[in-house]
């Protein structure tokens, strides 16, 4: 379950947000400026807001009344970065096992994520080697192996061209369906909300403007989409 | 052309020795100083690098009258060191002082460079994959900011190897302990018949400093996500 309480400035944008959900897979979505990606840096402890409460699972992340703010490393959350950011001097191996080694993640464990996400003829690869789609899938891999409490998938689509958007779509649909992680998708593209999210949530100007189950935003999608534009 | 004389060869080791000490000696203090001053803003920060850069603004002779100033029989660091039985001044272990202080702003500019070349977006990758501050540095950081390490080491040696002014005011022109090469080609040019020691010096430092340079072209060519990969 997520609940977030924030409340921060950043330049014309005023994030003012109040959020519950128990959804597996919540979307954040909205247009470009929103704030959705700084909602999920303040999950992720990247931004510190002015103030705030985030709980995850009956786990404070932040609570700036009480002074709690955990640090970026201690959250354990596997954020997947719109631009991938692998380590371009590692090979895809190297940069799947980074954060698997805080975790001492097993063998089996790293075998069952590649196998998932069709990485194995890529592992000896560097990424700077990689296309757009390849990296998206090895940094979800990166991301999963550190065996977070949540995914933070950023704008994971975004820049794909329709063949690798597709894969990557159907590698993310697969993870749902094989992992029970929690995890937060920010896009700005309805199909992916629809296809992805099991709730969504609308956020314009910093604000929440809507919070509807996935099955009743895919029916609005088209309607929604327009709204958005 | 002859081969160099025994006091030749020994001034050509003291001086790659010299370098190699001074670079080694000085890069964990420059890789620091670089992190502080290329991550972090605080006060003092310009008080800082203004005097980082005062070894390369001072006349290198003005440098080594400080170096004795501190570091002599009298001065309050030589006092200290003398404690424990340590003495640098006229000493070559003096030598790689100077040659080190004079080098040092070349390594922390190159280094600092380096550093904040990184991007620092992977680093962020990283402290959300759970490293901590060391890790990120050693994993990420570092290896990244390579080649701008070789340069800066490649840089310092060079200054170092070349080092004359604090040298010679700092430690003097002892043979066999503190003339490096520089001061055996001042000491050659200032005798009677030295011409052709001084050549063959100049040749050897000549050397040097294309090996030297080589070096850090194929570290920096040789690091593999720079080689290939760009597809």
């Amino acid at each position: 379950m997520l609940e977030l309480n924030l409340r921060h400035r950043l330049g014309e944008l005023e994030l003012d947000l109040d959020l519950r959900s128990q959804a597996r897979t919540l979307a954040l979505f909205g247009h470009s400026g929103a704030g959705k990606t700084s909602v999920l840096n303040a999950i992720a402890g990247l931004l510190a807001p002015q103030s705030g409460r985030i709980v995850l699972d009956d786990r404070v992340l932040l609570d700036t009344s009480a002074g709690i703010d955990l640090p970026v490393a201690q959250r354990r959350l596997g954020y997947v970065f719109q631009d991938g950011r692998l380590f371009p001097h590692m090979s895809v191996r190297k940069n799947l096992l980074y954060g698997a080694r805080e975790q001492g993640i097993r063998p089996r464990e790293f075998d069952s994520i590649v196998g998932l996400l069709a990485l194995d003829p890529l592992l000896e690869r560097r990424p700077p080697s990689l296309s757009g789609g390849e990296r998206q899938r090895v940094a979800i891999g990166r991301a999963l192996l550190a065996d977070p409490r949540a995914l933070l998938l950023d704008e994971p689509l975004s820049g794909l061209h329709a063949e690798a958007r597709a894969q990557v779509l159907d590698h993310l649909r697969t993870l749902k369906r094989e992992l029970q992680v929690f995890t937060v998708l920010v896009s700005h593209h309805a199909d992916e909300v629809a296809a992805l999210a099991d709730e969504v949530v609308q956020i314009r100007e910093g604000r929440v403007l809507a919070q509807l189950p996935a099955a009743e935003f895919a029916s609005r999608a088209s309607t929604v989409a327009q709204s958005m534009s | 052309m002859t081969a160099l004389t025994a006091d030749e060869w020994q001034a050509l080791l003291l001086s790659l020795r010299v370098g190699l000490i001074a670079v080694a000696g000085s890069l964990p203090f420059a890789l620091g100083l670089a992190w502080l001053l290329s991550r972090h803003r605080f006060p003092g920060r310009i008080l800082l690098e203004s005097l980082l850069f005062l070894p390369l603004i001072l006349p290198p002779v003005v440098t080594g009258y400080a170096l004795l100033a501190l570091f002599g029989r009298h001065g309050p660091l030589g006092e200290l060191l003398a404690q424990f039985g340590i003495v640098v001044a006229f000493r070559w272990t003096g030598a790689v002082i100077a040659a080190a202080v004079m080098g040092f702003p070349l390594l922390v500019l190159s280094v600092r460079a380096a550093f904040d070349g990184v991007d620092r977006r992977l680093e962020t990758a990283a402290q959300t994959l759970g490293a901590g501050a060391w890790r990120r540095f050693a994993t990420i950081t570092l290896p990244l900011s390579l080649r701008g390490i070789a340069v800066g080491c490649v840089l310092a040696f060079a200054r170092a190897f070349g080092e004359f002014g604090a040298t010679i005011s700092f430690v003097s022109n002892i043979p066999g302990q503190t003339r490096t090469l520089p001061i055996a080609i001042y000491e050659l040019l200032n005798s009677p018949g030295g011409m052709p020691g001084v050549q063959r010096l100049a040749i050897v430092a000549l050397v040097v400093a294309l090996l030297a340079s080589a070096a850090a072209t194929f570290i920096a060519g040789g690091m593999p996500w720079r080689r290939r990969d760009h597809a």
